[in-house]
């Protein structure tokens, strides 16, 4: 759709100094339903909006725990996701074993992202098409991290990611001061209300189309079940909801192809590398 | 009898020593394409050692103490061994038997210190981790019938609280407020006990003062009775306040009565 | 060199200065472990002496090992073994744990433990393991091991160095083994506990290997307690 002839493979540069194929992947992220990640001093939470792919089927799993310590939410292709998150597994059995301790989640994401790296400098490989948000707990606090197919990785306050997830970066990023110093309760609602705001008009968050996990100080790794979601649910419902439409940022939709009449040209994805 | 023939107290001693067997087959030591004895006979034995170690827990950290003496065989060979170590600002290791095993260790460990200060993340070994690697390590070694003939305290703090633990070749690990190794484990580990059981019976731990003169008890009782010990040995604290090497104490031995005795 | 020919003629031309050692991987550290199950409950002990030869290594090593809300393996025998295989068993239940999204229940850890003992059939872990928890119904259950994972589900079991000791009054108090005109009837709780130290106290008579205290897990449905009971120390 968007060829051009820089784009064969993940090993070709643009004149621009792009790597196109790698940029495409980071459009898989905003194909994926939206998921909010969030910390005060003490915890630090992911929520979820959960997709389900007919109306046969059962909403797709988005939050899954890594370790006692650990768990990531996923944006994206969840058959990736998978193997990535079997990685993360592992990686912490392994650090238990050998060390009797639970691996330190900015090691863990320096691994990961090693691990991701590889996919995008090789000819025979295709980058990992998912971006996760990791949520841990440690000796030096709570974390948030973001991750994304073009391997780069980001240490957050809150983040938001998958399809229309501006509007909740929007959200977070006026509400940021308050995520600090504010109680877990609190800090779920601002989730909540975060992830709300990434839904169309019709749709209302609910029991079955919700996730929420939450680590930290004392806390083990936990998914909450469908009565806890419920009680937070009902925390936030008859909030009146953020009246604009969210703004159709980069995220809205996929790439947008080139205009006719200017011959091969660069699609202007969203921000792959740090370079610009 | 280099091909295999066992010797048994019976035959006549070998017509000469070091060296290959007259008539025998030579093989390179070490060869893997020797011959084995009975099949099976793989691991090497110590041949510079360290002797005990001894280490209690006091009130905010642990002390560790060892002799400066690397035996070979009853040789007292090196007389300037450190057999005490800081690995980092909240770990130390300290290791009787083998040092050539210990030091190939030690490389191994340093090398993993390193690495992660290059990492820069804030987050160092702490001393279960050690404990927890070594074990492993041991116990691999040992599966392999390759074991590193070694002897190790670990002490240090971990996340605020003091810690003590060992590990033997086997990988038999344990922790506890008081170990002793070789020889202190039959000398030295009854008078700590005793010692830790008045502190206790006082409701208090054991100041870091009275931790050191015990273990300056028990070094001199050991002087006197392990034949591999040494009277020089250095005493560590690691405590809340930081590592100290509190130098290379000398036992206090008393040779006044010795002219006294007579008769041999 | 002593006067003894060293019969590993190999080693002859050997550094005087060195002693050939004899190396074991094995050593017997001893301890004991007993359990009984009940109609809604399993109790797990074992005494927290750590030895090796006539050295008591510590006082205080649990050799209670929790798996799960519902499961506790008690081991003895060869600590480095002990150490090994439930490190390796931890990290198989988180894995269960995150492929199933559930705890494994006591059954198919028994049946896991025997599978990895067999693995090791010929270089086998030498540790004497007795697995209690509560069962899908919640029912009290035990299951007991040799080293090479031969395994057996019973009600009552005493293994370790005391096990020959403590097994014939389990038999006989809580099995109601030879005896006759009694009435065959589930243990409560207290009476397992009574005869389950009555047993610890004797074995530490006359076992070595046993003795310091003792550690008592009871596993019901609302959850593990935990219980110490003081043994002899000599």
């Amino acid at each position: 759709m968007f060829r051009n002839q820089y784009d064969s493979d993940v090993t070709v540069w643009s004149p621009q100094g792009r790597l196109h194929q790698v940029e495409y992947a980071m459009e898989a992220v905003k194909l994926g339903s939206a998921t909010v990640g969030l910390k005060n001093k003490t915890h630090a939470v992911l929520i979820a909006l959960k997709r389900a792919a007919s109306e046969l089927s059962a909403h797709q799993k988005k939050i899954i725990p890594i370790d006692t310590h650990i768990g990531v939410s996923i944006a994206g292709l969840t058959a990736d996701a998978r193997i990535l998150s079997r990685y993360m597994k592992t990686e912490c059995l392994n650090y238990k074993y050998s060390h009797d301790a639970l691996l330190p989640v900015s090691r863990l994401i320096a691994t990961l992202g090693n691990k991701m790296q590889v996919c995008t400098q090789r000819y025979d490989r295709r980058p990992y098409g998912v971006g996760l948000l990791v949520a841990g707990y440690d000796d030096q606090g709570p974390h948030i991290y973001q991750t994304c197919p073009s391997a780069n990785f980001f240490d957050c306050k809150a983040m938001a990611i998958g399809a229309r997830s501006q509007s909740a970066r929007t959200y977070l990023e006026k509400h940021l001061d308050e995520f600090p110093n504010s109680e877990t309760d609190e800090l779920i609602k601002h989730g909540l209300r975060a992830l709300r705001d990434t839904l169309p008009n019709e749709v209302e968050l609910n029991t079955k189309n919700v996730s929420i996990s939450l680590v930290g100080k004392g806390t083990l790794f936990s998914v909450f079940d469908e009565d806890t979601l419920a009680r937070y649910l009902a925390m936030i419902e008859g909030e009146e909801k953020r009246s604009s439409q969210p703004e159709s940022g980069g995220d809205a939709a996929p790439l947008q192809p080139p205009e006719e009449d200017s011959g091969p040209q660069d699609p202007q994805p969203a921000t792959a590398m740090e370079t610009e | 009898m280099a091909c295999g023939t066992p010797h048994d107290m019976f035959s006549a001693n070998p017509l000469w020593h070091n060296g290959p067997i007259p008539g025998g087959f030579y093989n390179f030591p070490g060869s893997k394409t020797a011959p084995l004895y009975s099949g099976a006979q793989r691991f090497h034995t110590p041949v510079t050692t360290g002797t005990s170690v001894l280490a209690i827990k006091c009130d905010g950290g642990v002390v560790i103490a060892a002799d400066i003496l690397g035996s070979y065989g009853s040789l007292a060979r090196f007389r300037d061994l450190h057999r005490v170590h800081k690995i980092n600002e909240n770990t130390v290791l300290g290791v009787s038997g083998d040092y050539a095993d210990f030091q190939h260790l030690q490389q191994i460990i340093e090398q993993k210190v390193i690495s992660e200060q290059c990492l820069d993340d804030g987050f160092a070994l702490k001393p279960r981790s050690l404990l927890c690697w070594l074990t492993r390590h041991l116990y691999y070694r040992r599966s392999r019938y390759d074991p590193l003939w070694t002897n190790f305290i670990v002490g240090g703090i971990q996340d605020g609280q003091p810690f003590l633990g060992t590990v033997d070749k086997l990988g038999t690990a344990y922790e506890d407020d008081h170990i002793a190794t070789g020889y202190g484990a039959y000398i030295a580990l009854p008078v700590m006990r005793d010692e830790l059981a008045k502190a206790k019976q006082s409701g208090q731990p054991i100041s870091k003062e009275d931790a050191c003169k015990v273990l300056e008890r028990c070094m001199t009782v050991l002087f006197f009775r392990d034949a591999r010990s040494f009277p020089k040995y250095e005493m560590i604290t690691l405590t809340e306040e930081g590592y100290e090497h509190h130098g290379t104490k000398t036992v206090k031995a008393n040779w006044e009565i010795a002219h006294m005795v007579k008769g041999y | 060199m002593s006067s003894v020919v060293d019969p590993f003629n190999k080693f002859s031309y050997m550094e005087s200065g060195s002693q050939r050692q004899h190396f074991s991987p094995y050593a017997d550290n001893g301890g004991s472990v007993v359990a009984i199950a009940g109609e809604d409950y399993a109790i797990i002990a074992a005494d927290t002496r750590l030895s090796s030869g006539f050295s008591i290594y510590t006082r205080e090593q649990s050799k209670l090992f929790q798996l799960s809300e519902k499961t506790i393996l008690g081991c003895s025998g060869c600590w480095c073994d002990t150490l090994t295989l439930t490190r390796v068993l931890d990290a198989r239940m988180q894995m269960y744990y995150h492929e199933h999204q559930k705890l494994m229940e006591t059954p198919a850890v028994a049946q896991m433990l025997s599978t990895m003992l067999y693995y090791k059939r010929f270089f086998p872990y030498y540790v004497s393991n007795i697995l209690a928890g509560l069962d899908g119904e919640g029912k009290g259950c035990v299951y007991s091991y040799d080293p090479i994972g031969h395994c057996e589900k019973s009600y009552f079991r005493a293994g370790g160095s005391a096990g020959a000791l403590l097994q014939p009054l389990l038999d006989n108090q809580i099995g109601f083994h030879n005896m006759e005109k009694v009435t065959v009837a589930p243990v409560p709780v207290e009476k397992a506990l009574a005869i389950l130290k009555d047993g610890f106290i004797s074995a530490a008579e006359r076992d070595i290997y046993t003795g310091d205290s003792i550690l008592i897990k009871i596993i019901t449905k609302d959850g593990i307690k935990d219980e110490s009971f003081q043994l002899r120390k000599d």
